[in-house]
């Protein structure tokens, strides 16, 4: 009972700090830019891919390949918002939508022409592949890491938002953009630089959580509900919201599936309406 | 004096040809006239196109359900495919379970499912605004897949709902394998919808549709229900889509679980905004030029399919936010320069 219980337990964080990896990026630019980018999933794809090309392919180590994901897609990123996304600031939701729908399905079609339309696997390193032991019960070891990844991540982020220079005129911007610019913030270079940072964050989630979401040319599709789930529930423009949003979304979805399997991902469409409808800006959302 | 009062008409007929040529009433002319003409071609000459032509209407009306409540009430939905689905599953277990073969009242059963549906998710929806919105309707468009996905006795899960019949349109007209009962069955089914909407959208309810999308605040202040008014054309769009839906169980005898899809709710606010959101003539001509599109490319592979719809979708993003009949419009007032210099 208390081992049923303990791996759900772990297996729900695993997965929890997944999700919360890869959308934590999508909340900060959305609450930041308002705009509603639906094409998150494919930069975390790219990062996977990068990730598995670099391990597979290249053949440098798991540690190399990280910090190469997240470099590779916050380039990619600030390229294309420099290029497009900018022009669609201040446009109404429906255009980004569309736009962002569009982004999405050339990624599809591009990825799906250079790597197939396989799963791929990054190769993981021999320490990461076995199990630890917690508490007499074993776990693998790759989803421990992953969970202390997803709490690094938080870490770092709550000091580069809450602690430096630049995260201060992000939460200025956040909340009054106007206010931000007249007393001197360059929004242009912040925006580029948000943008990049939360799709590089959302690459290296697609690395990291290669194990748990599966890298196929359609994970920015497949996915897409989830992580907007976790931005709509947790609140935009909060590094804290879309984390308890991750660890509620993520417990439950794996305790329905182990518990009570023949009704599927019933609970967490059920949790994230009731929610919504309680609190329309999510927990610690600026604005709905 | 008689004379004047005749000339004096014949200008005015006249002023107002010229006044529909050129503006947004020109491009409308235009596009019914090419589809009329277009959907005649099909009858006389398009066997072997009919079955596709029975498509296109379908969608034909499944975008102008989104156009009516994206377009012209500015409510943004990621879950319309949810109306689609329950409309054609609606249909196809009355005729599986029920013995509900006859196909003009099933029509109805549909859309009134779905009007139901629509009311019961629409008070929840409507309460938020924005990405609220967009996460709810997907939210629920998600549950109801997942239902119809476990739901395996009723809807035959993943593997589609099998064994649906259904009886001759008036009791006269049989189904047939070139698919010409379905053409002009959806075709009349289509013409109703369409003349239904244009009146709407032409009523002073329409055009306070209108107003709530460009100012709620202000039509609050003149007094107008705005709630309401959203909360009915949320109703009359779910009721269209599953009829649209409730068409398509019909012509294949089949429904999928593909009807439910979150690409679905993904294309067809595609096919709106390639047309044009907010004009009913673009939506259907969005349709058109989307479904043969769609029946091309992907004959050749789903990849490519995929980065064609991705780049044509951000080309008319942006650079003709007003979708096709942006185009047209355009087209027409540049001919109109041209004729008065």
């Amino acid at each position: 009972m208390i081992t049923a219980a303990l791996t759900i337990l772990f297996h729900g964080l695993a997965f929890a700090m997944v999700l919360y990896i890869v959308s934590v990026g999508l909340g900060i630019t959305m609450g930041l830019m308002n705009f509603a980018n639906l094409a998150h999933g494919a930069f975390a794809a790219a990062g996977g891919y990068v990730v598995v090309m670099a391990t597979r392919s290249l053949g440098l180590p798991f540690w190399v390949a990280l910090p190469a994901a997240f470099v590779t897609v916050a380039l990619a990123g600030a390229v294309v918002e420099r290029l497009v996304v900018r022009t669609l600031y201040g446009a109404d939701e429906l255009r980004q939508v569309l736009f962002s729908i569009a982004l999405l399905f050339m990624a599809i079609a591009g990825f799906t022409l250079a790597f197939g339309p396989l799963q791929q696997q990054p190769e993981i390193p021999a320490a990461l592949s076995g199990q630890v032991t917690l508490g007499g019960i074993d776990f693998p070891a790759y989803r421990a890491f992953v969970i202390v990844a997803g709490v690094a991540i938080l870490a770092a982020l709550w000091l580069l938002i809450g602690r430096t220079r630049m995260g201060m005129r992000i939460r200025a911007a956040v909340d009054n953009r106007n206010m931000a610019e007249a007393v001197g913030v360059d929004t242009r270079l912040l925006f580029t630089l948000t943008f990049a940072l939360g799709t590089g964050i959302a690459g290296l989630g697609g690395g990291i959580g290669a194990d748990v979401l599966s890298i196929t040319p359609t994970y920015g599709q497949e996915y897409l509900v989830l992580f907007l789930i976790v931005v709509a529930v947790g609140g935009l423009g909060s590094i804290f919201g879309p984390f308890l949003a991750a660890l509620c979304i993520g417990v439950v979805d794996v305790a329905g599936k182990y518990l009570i399997p023949e009704f599927g991902a019933f609970f967490i469409y059920g949790v994230v309406i009731a929610i919504l409808l309680a609190k329309p800006a999510g927990f610690f959302g600026v604005r709905s | 004096m008689k004379s004047l009062s005749v000339s004096y008409q014949g200008a005015a007929a006249a002023s107002t040809w010229r006044g529909l040529a050129m503006g947004r009433g020109g491009s409308d002319l235009v596009i019914a006239v090419l589809l009329g003409l277009g959907a005649l071609a099909t009858l006389l000459f398009g066997e072997a196109y009919w079955l596709l032509a029975a498509q296109v209407a379908i969608t034909m009306i499944f975008a102008l359900s989104v156009d009516l409540l994206v377009g012209f009430a500015g409510i943004v939905t990621l879950g319309h495919a949810v109306f689609f689905g329950l409309g054609a599953y609606a249909v196809g277990i009355a005729s599986v379970e029920l013995g509900w073969t006859e196909p003009l009242s099933a029509l109805l059963l549909a859309g009134a499912v779905s009007a139901l549906l629509g009311a019961a998710t629409g008070v929840l929806v409507l309460r938020t605004r924005g990405l609220g919105q967009l996460m709810l309707t997907m939210a629920f468009a998600s549950l109801v897949y997942e239902i119809a996905n476990r739901a395996k006795p009723l809807t035959g899960g993943a593997d589609g709902l099998q064994g649906m019949i259904v009886s001759p349109v008036a009791g006269l007209f049989e189904f047939d394998i070139f698919g010409l009962t379905a053409f002009l069955y959806t075709l009349a089914v289509l013409i109703v919808v369409v003349v239904f909407a244009v009146l709407m959208t032409r009523s002073p309810y329409g055009r306070s549709l209108v107003g709530i999308r460009e100012n709620r605040v202000r039509m609050q202040a003149i007094g107008t229900g705005v709630q309401r008014r959203l909360l009915s054309i949320y109703i009359v769009s779910a009721a269209l889509a599953g009829i649209a839906g409730a068409l398509l169980a019909q012509t294949s005898q089949f429904v999928g679980l593909n009807v439910l899809h979150f690409s679905l709710s993904g294309e067809i606010l595609i096919i709106v905004a390639l047309g044009g959101a907010g004009r009913l003539w673009g939506a259907l001509l969005g349709a058109v030029v989307f479904t043969l599109f769609k029946d091309r490319l992907s004959a050749l592979d789903p990849a490519y399919w995929y980065f064609w719809l991705g780049l044509l979708l951000a080309v008319i993003v942006l650079f003709a936010p007003k979708g096709l009949i942006g185009l047209v419009d355009r087209l027409l007032a540049l001919l109109h320069r041209k004729e008065a210099a």
